[in-house]
């Protein structure tokens, strides 16, 4: 999984122009691709009079947009909000995907087989068409406008059974048979012995669970009314909607929501991109 | 975890006389009972659920009542109905070709790369992180006319006529769709790159030891390698470029969908359907269709790319 040993191109001691032509390309189209987050991150440090100055390094950064949005309190809010929801959501999935797709994988007994393409056939259907339900659901239980009524349509996924079901199939029934002649039982030989042997698809499910539901924003804008209760992306739609031309109001806004992912992405690049791949891949 | 604890003192006696065989199924469905409740309850009654308020006139003051396909043929009889459904092909249309002519030009060169590889690679991801309703407010701004918006002072710095984006007809919806493919490449360039790196190179060494050209090398080993890569991200960009709508509201909150409903795709026109004019049945019966249509083109491509 290394990944600079992977190129499968010459050693690099045969430079041909071409390489170099197409590196620069490579390089220039990259540098593309991050600079609306650049536009962004600056214009969050410019004031007023500067926004329509275009320059990326400002002439006189300043943070006082952060102080004014984070003083006022709602984003401190949503964040937290966002950050209860996706952490929550997170944990479950690692759980309950996790103890589905062992069971699934491990166990023999009649029924195994429709339960898995139960499970399976719910991908086919979009979010969107069980959006009415949830909704009509969440107001008779008094499910609105409260955190588990963000998080309950998502605490297990197909998604992540199916990939954590491949994993431990590659987990050696040797090893498990072992841990029952100890006597250990079946929670814990799950528990202690399985799921230590899986952790790179551990990390893939987790990453991917926070991701989408730190990002959400279809549910949680149908479900949310009170400002209180919003999410960071909610929040932040209501906040620039009310903002209108300030546009470096916005960005700052838009800085906050975005910086977290990209800062954890800068410190675990290389867990983050194996885990992407193994999902690819697996699911 | 209770479930497993209460199970146990229960059976006392009874679960010390059992066959390891016995236990395992006992405890295969004590792991399995919290998440059986909870797909029933959560996923499978809401997907019959959807079905049926389909066939009502369910709205938020009136209790639902069975109307036939009263809902369905109101709908194919609304223009604007049709005038959604163009759009939200017009997304993936544009979207999923160029998305990944674009990532598989990227992943190609990108894997032969070595120097600062991870770093370059990590430009092409970055936007993949991001959240798409923070990402509509930037590139809104973009778009915008001089002296706000960027691409319009780089035009005209340039000496090319201002384009009014957003505000036309015919280019906001390109406009919307940039944004969707920008935060996609990056994760198919990154699974691009894991089906290429899966290609043994010695399927390369033979080839370029039978003097084949690099060209003739990418048609005829690198692309039919491929193909499980490619049915994958193809199958899902489409659904991604169907179920858009985090862009769409958020680029243009005025008016959602708009100029003129120009933008407006499905999903959108199901979040007003139910929560604007509160129609929740005949919201109910366009979430059918959307299903239909998701179902219908991973039928259809699984099968085109299977025959290939």
């Amino acid at each position: 999984m290394n990944v600079a040993a992977s190129s499968q191109g010459l050693p690099m001691s045969r430079v041909k122009p071409g390489r170099i032509i197409a590196w620069t390309l490579l390089f220039i189209g990259g540098v593309i691709m991050v600079t609306p987050l650049l536009f962004m991150l600056s214009t969050s440090l410019k004031d007023a009079s500067q926004v329509y100055d275009l320059r990326v390094i400002p002439a006189a950064p300043t943070l006082d947009n952060y102080s004014e949005i984070l003083g006022d309190g709602r984003f401190t809010r949503w964040f937290i909000n966002s950050m209860i929801v996706a952490v929550i959501v997170t944990l479950s999935n690692v759980f309950f995907d996790s103890l589905v797709g062992y069971t699934l994988a491990k166990f023999r007994f009649r029924g195994r087989y429709i339960i898995f393409i139960a499970i399976l056939s719910t991908l086919m259907i979009p979010t969107e068409m069980l959006v009415l339900p949830w909704y009509l659901m969440a107001s008779q239980f008094g499910w609105l406008d409260s955190y588990w009524g963000i998080m309950f349509p998502g605490m297990m996924t197909a998604f992540g059974t199916f990939l954590m079901k491949q994993f431990f199939e590659g987990v050696p029934d040797d090893f498990l048979e072992a841990a029952r002649i100890d006597g250990l039982n079946e929670f814990t030989i799950w528990w202690k012995i399985a799921m230590p042997l899986v952790t790179p698809a551990l990390s893939a499910l987790a990453i991917f669970t926070f991701l989408g539901n730190w990002t959400a924003f279809f549910w949680p804008l149908i479900v949310t009314t009170s400002a209180d209760l919003y999410t960071l992306p909610v929040g932040l739609s209501s906040f620039a909607v009310e903002q209108s031309i300030q546009w470096e109001k916005i960005m700052t806004g838009a800085s906050i929501a975005t910086l977290p992912t990209l800062i954890i992405f800068l410190f675990l690049q290389r867990y983050i991109v194996r885990g992407v791949m193994l999902a690819g891949l697996k699911g | 975890m209770s479930v497993i604890a209460q199970r146990e003192a229960a059976s006392g006696g009874l679960w010390s006389r059992m066959s390891l065989g016995q236990k395992q199924v006992i405890w295969a469905w004590g792991f399995l009972a919290v998440p059986l409740i909870f797909y029933v309850v959560i996923r499978f009654w809401p997907t019959f659920q959807a079905f049926y308020l389909s066939v009502t006139d369910w709205t938020i003051t009136k209790p639902a009542s069975f109307v036939g396909l009263e809902n369905y043929k109101r709908l194919s009889a609304d223009p604007l109905f049709w005038q959604v459904f163009r759009n939200t092909f017009m997304y993936l249309i544009l979207g999923t070709p160029i998305s990944l002519l674009i990532s598989f030009v990227v992943a190609y060169y990108l894997d032969r790369v070595r120097f600062m590889h991870s770093f370059i690679r990590a430009l092409y991801f970055l936007p993949f992180l991001t959240t798409a309703a923070a990402m509509a407010w930037v590139w809104r701004w973009f778009y915008q006319p001089v002296p706000i918006g960027v691409i319009n002072d780089i035009l005209s710095s340039l000496g090319i006529p201002q384009q009014p984006f957003l505000r036309s007809t015919s280019q906001a919806l390109p406009a919307v769709l940039a944004p969707a493919i920008w935060a996609g490449l990056g994760f198919q360039i990154i699974i691009f790159l894991a089906g290429l790196r899966a290609i043994p190179v010695t399927y390369y060494e033979a080839a370029r030891i039978d003097g084949l050209s690099e060209w003739a090398i990418l048609r005829k080993i690198t692309l039919p390698l491929l193909k499980p890569t490619l049915v994958f991200l193809v199958v899902f960009s489409s659904i991604g470029f169907l179920r858009i709508f985090d862009q769409v509201y958020n680029i243009n909150t005025n008016d959602p969908g708009g100029p003129l409903n120009s933008t407006k795709p499905l999903v959108l026109m199901i979040y007003q359907t139910a929560f604007s004019s509160y129609e929740m049945g005949y919201a109910a019966a366009q979430t059918v269709v959307l299903f239909l249509i998701l179902l219908v083109i991973s039928l259809i491509q699984l099968r085109i790319m299977r025959d290939r």
